[in-house]
């Protein structure tokens, strides 16, 4: 148990951490484009050529075929080798929004193009994209569900602690908001927001919406936490001493509902980058060229691209993996709390 | 009778509370469909704000919501200003396609999973059992995009299954048997999408609430008196175990009609979703919000088809009920 959670943990931290310095992993710019080389397939890695084995893998660049019936399809141009360099300098870009900096963990000599999962449709990285891309869907996910968890916790906390006719209001408009299948009720609130915006307006927009819907379920269970708690003898002790809600509150009725948050954070983001996801996916969330996992995806409504261009599935990839791993997480975390509880 | 009663009220305080709130939420939104107009300079500010009283979206809240809820008593939920009709038979021609997917997901979803739950639950530990509790959590934690995308493709590179819309192109001129065949063929692909996310769901529920029952001391109990096996299950087992299965209906109607939502508008089944999606990115508003008080409609249908069952099948529910009162 102990071993699975840590192992879990290390490996969310380390899909973070290569998100938050994705323009460190990214060979490239996600939003320099290509013209000359759209639906390019991924990039072979070479160890053999004419004269043996290297042990630095090296690439050949795509050349489209001439003559050939689609524009898409492409050779290999034996004519010149690029080996793959490490921690190269490469296109500037600002580390975490903060450094400017210029350094690439890996790339090949221009005119190269090292493209490990191939091009969109106007020649960009897949791979630069699926990085950045990630960056904004699990920031969003992460930031709605905090809203969610803290609208949740403070209308539960109140309805829980307070009683009566708060609760029964409180409780009245959860039930609302549950009543509603989430992505009906995702759709009709972003109808009543503006569509075009720039992506920071985007972004807070979204993670603003996606936490307004989210904030029902966590606002219940907190509130039970709390209704359970609110008359435990300590609890009571502790307000004979002349213990003032607040202070009741942040010092022995919360602390209980920690274990509960830490899972429904664990069970939320998943969801809620899946939320950002389907919404891009839309053409509901963020704009073009700024790439997320969602609006890279919506060009597989087109069954041609999606039947032709298998690479272009990454975004689904990154977007499995990180659900699972979460979700594995929140396993391990509700088995504990039940563990606790009994 | 009394409790039906009871709930339906509940349930039509539910939908009154979620018009409300719909269009609590329109008071909020800074833009509306005119807003495309206003960029386009041969149309004046005039025009446009004869069209805005026309459609009566220059009135205050109170007022509004007067006249859509006197229009929702006349079954017309106001007027779509992209289409140009009332808002409630536009809907209703989408709507019962929505019906016929997610009614036959639902259908095929609880004959799947209950007996794959209950035997999963009886052979705990099993083959059967751990297959089950593997594919299913991975399942529930893959984002139902992913399923759709990935099973779309799927199907689309094989050929295994007809793909886009709900009838082929020449179905006006087919037999009635053969339009049923075609409207079955195209259905295939997006209700078996459904079936199969939501089945993860379902499975792993019954199958808790079937292990608790097993697990409480009159199971024991009955056990130690050397009543077979199978009797027990049927006999004292699925019946407890139904009642919380039962309340599960109606809130995996709740992900069922989401779900619905994206496979309709990725497969291109002409359901609810493509028109709501569409609405919503032309801010037709009223369209949007008679879309949502449909989803909201189904889920407290379903939730009352849910709360008759458990009428029927619990004798709890039943005393409690009559002692209410």
């Amino acid at each position: 148990m102990r071993t699975k959670t840590a192992i879990l943990v290390a490996l969310l931290a380390g899909l973070h951490l290569v998100l938050l310095l994705a323009g460190f992993f990214a060979p490239y710019d996600p939003a320099t484009q290509n013209r000359d080389l759209p639906y390019a397939p991924p990039t072979r890695l070479h160890f053999k050529d004419s004269s043996g084995f290297h042990l630095r893998p090296f690439v050949y660049a795509w050349t489209s075929v001439p003559g050939g019936d689609q524009p898409d399809s492409y050779q290999e141009d034996h004519g010149h080798e690029y080996p793959i360099r490490f921690f190269v300098s490469g296109p500037s870009y600002k580390l975490m929004s903060l450094y400017e900096t210029s350094a690439h963990l890996f790339g090949v000599a221009e005119p190269g193009k090292v493209l490990l999962l191939g091009t969109d449709a106007y020649g960009r990285d897949e791979l630069s994209r699926v990085l950045f891309g990630g960056q904004i869907s699990v920031a969003a996910g992460i930031a709605a569900t905090f809203i969610a968890l803290l609208a949740g916790s403070i209308l539960g906390t109140v309805a829980g602690y307070y009683g009566r006719w708060i609760d029964e209001s409180l409780m009245g408009v959860t039930e609302l908001f549950l009543s509603l299948p989430w992505l009906y009720f995702l759709l009709g609130v972003r109808a009543f927001l503006p569509l075009h915006l720039s992506t920071l307006r985007t972004f807070f927009l979204l993670t603003g919406v996606i936490g307004l819907i989210g904030w029902a379920r966590p606002a219940r269970l907190v509130r039970g936490v709390v209704l359970s708690s609110r008359n435990r003898n300590y609890v009571l002790a502790a307000r004979g001493f002349g213990g003032s809600d607040f202070y009741l509150l942040r010092r022995h009725i919360l602390p209980e509902a920690f274990g509960l948050l830490l899972t429904q954070a664990s069970l939320l983001v998943p969801r809620y980058i899946a939320a950002e996801v389907t919404l891009s996916f839309f053409g509901l969330g963020v704009n073009e060229p700024v790439p997320s996992w969602g609006n890279m995806l919506s060009t597989l409504q087109q069954y041609s691209v999606l039947v032709s261009y298998g690479w272009l599935l990454t975004p689904a990839c990154a977007l499995v993996v990180t659900s699972v791993i979460y979700s594995a997480l929140a396993d391990v975390f509700h088995s504990r709390l039940k563990s606790y509880s009994t | 009778m009394k409790y039906l009663g009871r709930r339906l009220v509940r349930a039509v305080l539910l939908l009154i509370g979620v018009s409300a709130l719909c269009f609590l939420f329109t008071e909020m939104a800074p833009g509306s469909f005119f807003d495309e107009m206003r960029l386009n300079p041969q149309i004046s500010p005039e025009t446009i704000a004869a069209l805005r009283s026309h459609y009566g979206l220059d009135q205050p809240l109170l007022v509004r919501y007067g006249r859509w809820m006197k229009s929702a008593l006349h079954a017309d939920l106001g007027y779509s200003i992209a289409y140009n009709t009332p808002v409630a038979p536009l809907l209703w021609s989408r709507a019962k396609n929505t019906l016929l997917l997610t009614t036959t997901a639902l259908l095929l979803t609880w004959i799947i999973s209950v007996p794959l739950g209950v035997w999963a639950a009886n052979r705990r530990g099993g083959l059967l059992d751990k297959t089950v509790s593997l594919a299913s959590s991975f399942l529930v934690s893959v984002p139902e995009l992913v399923i759709v995308v990935a099973l779309l493709a799927i199907a689309v590179r094989w050929r295994i299954l007809r793909v886009g819309g709900m009838m082929s192109a020449d179905f006006e001129s087919l037999s009635a048997c053969a339009k049923l065949h075609d409207v079955i063929l195209h259905l295939a692909l997006p209700a078996f999408i459904l079936v199969l996310s939501e089945t993860a769901v379902i499975v792993r529920h019954v199958r808790a609430s079937v292990l608790e029952v097993l697990g409480a001391p009159y199971v024991q109990a009955a056990r130690g008196f050397g009543i077979s096996r199978a009797r027990l299950l049927f006999r004292h087992v699925l019946p407890v175990a139904a009642n919380p299965a039962i309340s599960l209906l109606g809130f995996s109607l709740a992900g069922l009609l989401s779900g619905s939502l994206l496979v309709e508008v990725v497969c291109g089944w002409p359901g609810l979703g493509p028109l709501i999606l569409e609405a919503t990115l032309s801010r037709d508003l009223y369209l949007v919000i008679g879309g949502i008080m449909f989803s909201a409609l189904f889920m407290v249908g379903g939730n009352l088809v849910a709360d008759v069952m458990l009428l029927a099948f619990d004798p709890r529910i039943r005393r409690e009920a009559a002692d209410a009162h």
